[in-house]
């Protein structure tokens, strides 16, 4: 079973020129899929069973058999892709759009005629110069080739808000707006783009689209742990390993095999002390749990998230209430402050973990940390407040121990030995402004 | 071109040029180095679109500044990847180098140090964005010298 499909044909050097790329069989999906009917296209997605690399995990052939087909509907249906990666640990995106930009231009143009659309955005963050540079010339690349034919690619640049990665106030932003989420439903594949039907795909899952077809769905749907986690990841190691970077395995390889066959162990001979598993927005994984496989069914069993392919590994050195605060520090500084409970909540969490930390907090501080945690979760029109809640929580939980050491010590027992220690937010930046006003807890 | 014909020409792009105001306000900045009031103005007049309505948006997005910044920026990953392998350690070379604290651009206007949240390079640790240009596996003792080739741009 191939291990490398996004990456292929780019392990050595990346593939940036549409001459290598040709040189690897690039394009080719691409002019077999204009050959078939778009239903059959999006047929083979459904029966790969290939899903969204973003973070929910959504079937990808499902989500696009919801678009509604020009015979259907008087407007122009859209594409939106998801370049926006923004999550902590996450880095395969960028990975992809430096090492096989054309892989990428290749997976739009055969998304947009499976569900006829005529228009392709792709929404990249801001901070990705470089990445858009080499992006901007594949596209310009392909557009002179004729590959594009009556299809327009426009490359959106952001301006730094983690929370546009979020698929409605991607569409938000792409619209000229503050960044915010809207409620849904209506869903974007009704409703979204100029309240015109929009395809969302991260980048990752549209990459992959050309090697399904060139492997063809069914053989698909066997590469990594069938039924659900089909195909390859490219895992982004990162934290305290031997060798971090990004690996593409398929699904189901182990946490353990990950940090310790591909990633060499931990840096130092270490001791491993938790994972952040999917990225910052799940909740940690501890060293006992560590023989679980990375996909969905394996990880959900555990209340663990395979997110954007995060494993970041932690060692011993580090402060767990630091590492619950930091969190809560990006969340708090990225809520959009549309909805109370994610505005308010994750103010709360820093606040109650700073105590913690500094040693002023009481017992009932975790209870209220814990009941602030499920006041945040599922009441919010997106889910940036749970993404601080559920890392929070689980530390709590799984760490009890050690926040229960920093109300006995008085403070944080590890003091300047935690490889976290002092570690500045940048929402610390804004203290003039209302952002960081104290709430009272 | 004029800032307001470069803008009305990228907005073309968009089936609505209200969605050119990302595009728009970047351009503005590239233009006057920040965006003061006159640069949201002519944000405003290319789209159609009042002052208000474009401070808001840039009021929104963190790398839209709507008070003067440095020539050069130097922005330090603190987000937990780059920190669990040193960034404030590195962060503080930089303090110590410029004489100052996150957020803050020196006395000449010539630099701005800032820390920002995870950049996306989480395996090459820690990751500085010099004028908007990564550099990967930093280390403290790196910071002089990065210092010195913006002094010297």
């Amino acid at each position: 079973m191939p291990d490398v499909l996004v990456l292929a044909g780019a392990e050595e050097h990346p593939l940036r020129d549409l001459t290598s790329y040709r040189a690897v069989g690039g394009y080719a999906q691409l002019e077999k899929a204009r050959m078939r009917e778009p239903q059959q296209v999006i047929q083979e997605l459904i029966e790969s069973n290939l899903r969204g690399r973003g973070g929910a995990f959504f079937p990808t052939g499902r989500k696009a058999s919801f678009i509604p087909t020009p015979d259907k509907i008087a407007k122009p249906v859209y594409i939106t892709v998801n370049a926006d990666e923004s999550e902590p640990g996450t880095f395969k995106d960028r990975e992809i759009m430096l090492r096989v930009p054309h892989r990428l231009i290749e997976g739009c143009l055969i998304a947009a005629h499976a569900i006829q659309s005529k228009f392709v955005f792709i929404y990249i963050r801001g901070e990705y110069s470089t990445e858009y540079d080499v992006l901007k010339a594949a596209l310009d690349e392909a557009r002179a080739a004729g590959l594009l034919n009556d299809v327009t690619i426009v490359i959106h640049r952001g301006a730094g808000a983690y929370i546009c990665g979020e698929e409605t106030a991607l569409l938000s932003s792409l619209e000229g707006e503050r960044g915010q989420p809207r409620s849904k439903p209506p869903f974007p594949a009704i409703e979204g783009l100029y309240a015109a039907p929009t395809l969302i795909n991260n980048v990752e899952t549209i990459t992959t689209i050309p090697k399904v077809l060139e492997v063809g769905p069914a053989e698909f749907a066997q590469i990594g742990a069938p039924p659900d986690s089909t195909g390859t990841r490219i895992f982004c190691l990162s934290g305290n390993v031997e060798r971090p970077g990004p690996y593409e395995r398929a699904h189901g390889i182990t946490v353990r095999e990950l940090i310790y066959d591909v990633g060499g162990g931990i840096a130092g001979g270490r001791q491993l002390k938790a994972v952040m598993v999917g990225g910052s927005s799940f909740p940690v994984m501890t060293p006992d749990e560590i023989d679980t496989k990375l996909d969905a069914a394996s990880l959900g069993q555990r209340g663990l998230f395979i997110g954007s392919g995060v494993v970041t590994a932690i060692d011993d050195r580090a402060c767990i209430v630091q590492f619950a605060l930091r969190v809560a520090q990006f969340y708090m500084h990225e809520s959009c402050g549309k909805c109370t409970p994610c505005r308010v909540g994750t103010r709360w969490l820093v606040q109650i973990l700073r105590a913690v930390e500094n040693g002023t907090a009481s017992e009932a501080d975790l209870e209220l940390c814990l009941d602030v945690c499920d006041r945040i979760i599922g009441k919010c029109l997106c889910v940036l407040g749970d993404s601080a809640a559920m890392p929070v929580a689980s530390c709590v939980t799984k760490f009890r121990d050690e926040f229960h050491a920093h109300l006995e010590h008085g403070g944080c027992p590890f003091g300047a030995d935690s490889s976290l220690d002092r570690l500045f937010a940048p929402v610390d930046q804004h203290h003039d402004t209302p952002l960081a006003r104290e709430v009272p807890v | 071109m004029t800032l307001v014909e470069d803008i009305r020409k990228v907005a073309k792009q968009y089936p609505h040029s209200k969605s050119a105001i990302l595009p728009a306000l970047r351009m503005a900045q590239q233009q006057y180095g920040w965006l003061p009031p006159e640069a949201i103005e002519e944000v405003g007049e290319a789209l159609d679109l009042t002052p208000a309505y474009c401070m808001s948006v840039a009021s929104f997005y963190d790398m839209l500044h709507l008070e003067p910044i440095g020539t050069h920026t130097i922005e330090v990953c603190t987000n937990v990847c780059c920190g669990l392998v040193n960034a404030q350690a590195v962060l503080e070379a930089f303090e110590l180098e410029l004489g100052l604290a996150p957020g803050e651009t020196t006395a000449d206007g010539a630099i701005t140090l800032r820390a920002v949240e995870c950049l996306g390079g989480c395996s090459t640790p820690t990751i500085v964005a010099v004028d908007g240009r990564y550099r990967q596996s930093v280390e403290p003792e790196d910071a002089p010298a990065i210092v010195q080739e913006l002094r010297n741009a």
